[in-house]
């Protein structure tokens, strides 16, 4: 059994006659921030249809802190908060309304549900807004509130699925101090999938997603050193890798 | 952004009691989802009561009926058509609620709903029960507006009828769960109205009996016969006045169970169509 918070070995799905994801195999240690990135079409959501279980791979395994994504759904799925990509809050229910749905879809009782939103709520600095529906909140503030939701059960792992696309800049830097902190202070393991570069830092582990196949992994500063930018490094990945394995750093 | 307040402590329950939390939130959600839309409830309302007022009124001299059972003596048009005007609700609503599938899985909270830990036949089957649950509140408030209508239905056959609504209903809703891992997008939603609302409506016994069908095709007063729906309307019609029809009772149990486990099958992570097609449609990455 893998003590990794995710570990995704050789997984392998086709759409039809387009794979999306080929041998595709990382590893999120345990409070670690890790990013995945990847061109649009690269096969990110594909790999988040995966290990949310949207749909199972076609071929290789899926753990989650040790606990089979095909064997164990439940303990698996039970560990595991996701941010997608698309907004997924009911926008004619209140914050604390769409907060106690999802409680309730872990099977956490009212009573320590409420008091866990208020936490999570003060948290990500929306406690005032509770009882506000979704609609009339900006979009930065709606992402605070997925991502407050999909921390509810109080998971070991959380997978950000292009958390900040299409939101301003004070918006994107608040999204992205939230996380980083959680993971600091409170070991939560992260997998955020970007094409943003800004949002990864130095000393992050990325694994860089490609054609469905996994092009270079290692440490953001070690993976730009050759080229002087992540940017760059990442350009040059995506262009020139051919169909041969993984680029191996650090 | 973090204030680094500390968190409260939490662990969901994975066992039978957590799921009946699981099940009266998606129940609470779906509720609050149908009082905030109060336009969905008047056109839910307003069809079968047009059906009712009108349509019955004008074909109330036209129509001749017989006795047939469950009634023991000649009845007016209008109180014939009330069951199957109420489960034509529950058929509305079925299809409805197959279309806020298509239209969650597009937007993204099946997904949502899909990450729960609960074995994923049973997420599916309490929101069928969710959506049963707000076919029965429009279904009575129906029974309650024709009530006044002369329908003669005995207070008792509200209460029968209870059992026969829900699962009327949930067969309904397994047909329509069904249909929503066959519908790709919303926009083609529009052929299950043409292909599968009106014929399954009016190929029924809802609006006439079938041995008045029979007298004009005997093709038709076949198909009838083998429409769920006809069933679901007689063991409706047959609860209200406070008697059982068991044919009908099999056929709507057996075809709700085989379309739900239809439905469960597609919507199965290994196997199913999601897998084949794909998530969401506008997501990149």
């Amino acid at each position: 059994m893998s003590a990794e918070a995710l570990a995704v070995e050789g997984v392998t799905h086709r759409f039809g006659a387009r794979t999306a994801l080929d041998g595709v195999s990382f590893t999120v240690p345990p409070g670690a921030f890790v990013a995945l990135l990847g061109p649009n079409g690269a096969g990110k959501t594909t790999l988040f249809s995966v290990v949310t279980r949207l749909y199972a791979s076609q071929a290789g395994r899926v753990a989650l802190l040790g606990h089979d994504l095909n064997q164990e759904p439940s303990r698996a799925l039970a560990r595991l908060g996701v941010v997608f990509q698309a907004r997924t809050l009911d926008t004619d229910l209140t914050v604390r309304q769409n907060l106690l749905y999802h409680a309730a879809l872990h099977g956490i009782p009212r009573k320590a549900a409420l008091a866990r939103i208020e936490s999570l709520l003060a948290r990500i600095g929306l406690l005032e807004r509770r009882d506000d529906k979704i609609r009339t909140l900006s979009g930065g503030q709606s992402r605070r509130i997925e991502i407050a939701r999909a921390l509810i059960h109080a998971p070991d792992l959380l997978l950000l699925d292009e958390p900040t696309v299409g939101l301003d800049l004070d918006s994107r830097a608040d999204i992205v101090a939230i996380v980083r902190a959680l993971v600091r202070e409170e070991g939560l393991s992260v997998l955020w999938a970007t094409h943003i570069f800004d949002e990864i830092d130095a000393d992050d582990r990325v694994v860089v997603l490609h054609r469905g196949r996994i092009v270079a992994r290692g440490v953001a500063g070690t993976l730009s050193e050759p080229t002087g930018s992540l940017e760059t490094a990442f350009r040059q990945m995506t262009a020139e890798r051919g169909p041969d394995g993984p680029r191996k750093v650090a | 952004m973090s204030s680094g307040a500390t968190l409260t402590p939490v662990r969901g329950r994975l066992d039978f009691g957590g799921y009946l939390i699981a099940l009266s939130g998606i129940v609470r959600r779906e509720l609050l989802r149908f009082f905030n839309q109060k336009e969905r409830f008047f056109s839910a309302l307003v069809r079968p009561l047009v059906w009712l007022f009108i349509f019955a009124a004008g074909f109330r001299n036209t129509l001749g009926l017989s006795i047939t059972p469950p009634y023991e003596t000649y009845v007016l048009y209008e109180v014939y058509v009330v069951p199957g005007l109420a489960v034509m609700i529950q058929l509305f609503n079925g299809m409805q609620s197959s279309l806020s599938m298509v239209y969650d899985r597009e937007v993204g909270s099946m997904r949502v709903l899909l990450t729960s830990p609960y074995p994923r036949w049973s997420l599916l089957l309490a929101k069928l029960i969710a959506g049963v649950i707000v076919s029965l509140i429009q279904a009575y408030v129906f029974l309650g507006i024709a009530s006044f209508f002369e329908t003669d239905i005995p207070w008792i056959g509200y209460l029968a009828a209870l059992p026969a609504f829900l699962a009327a209903g949930l067969m309904l809703g397994a047909i329509g769960l069904f249909l929503s891992s066959l519908v790709r997008q919303l926009e083609n939603f529009a052929s299950v109205m043409n292909f599968v609302i009106f014929p399954m409506f009016f190929a029924s016994s809802a609006l006439y009996p079938l041995w008045r069908i029979n007298e004009s095709s005997a093709t038709l007063y076949w198909i009838c016969q083998i429409n769920p729906f006809t069933h679901a309307v007689e063991l409706v019609r047959f609860a209200l006045y406070g008697a059982f029809n068991p044919v009908s009772c099999a056929v709507v149990v057996g075809t709700g169970i085989a379309f739900f486990v239809m439905a469960v099958a597609a919507y199965d992570p290994g196997r199913g169509l999601l897998a084949r097609r794909g998530g969401p449609a506008g997501e990149a990455g």
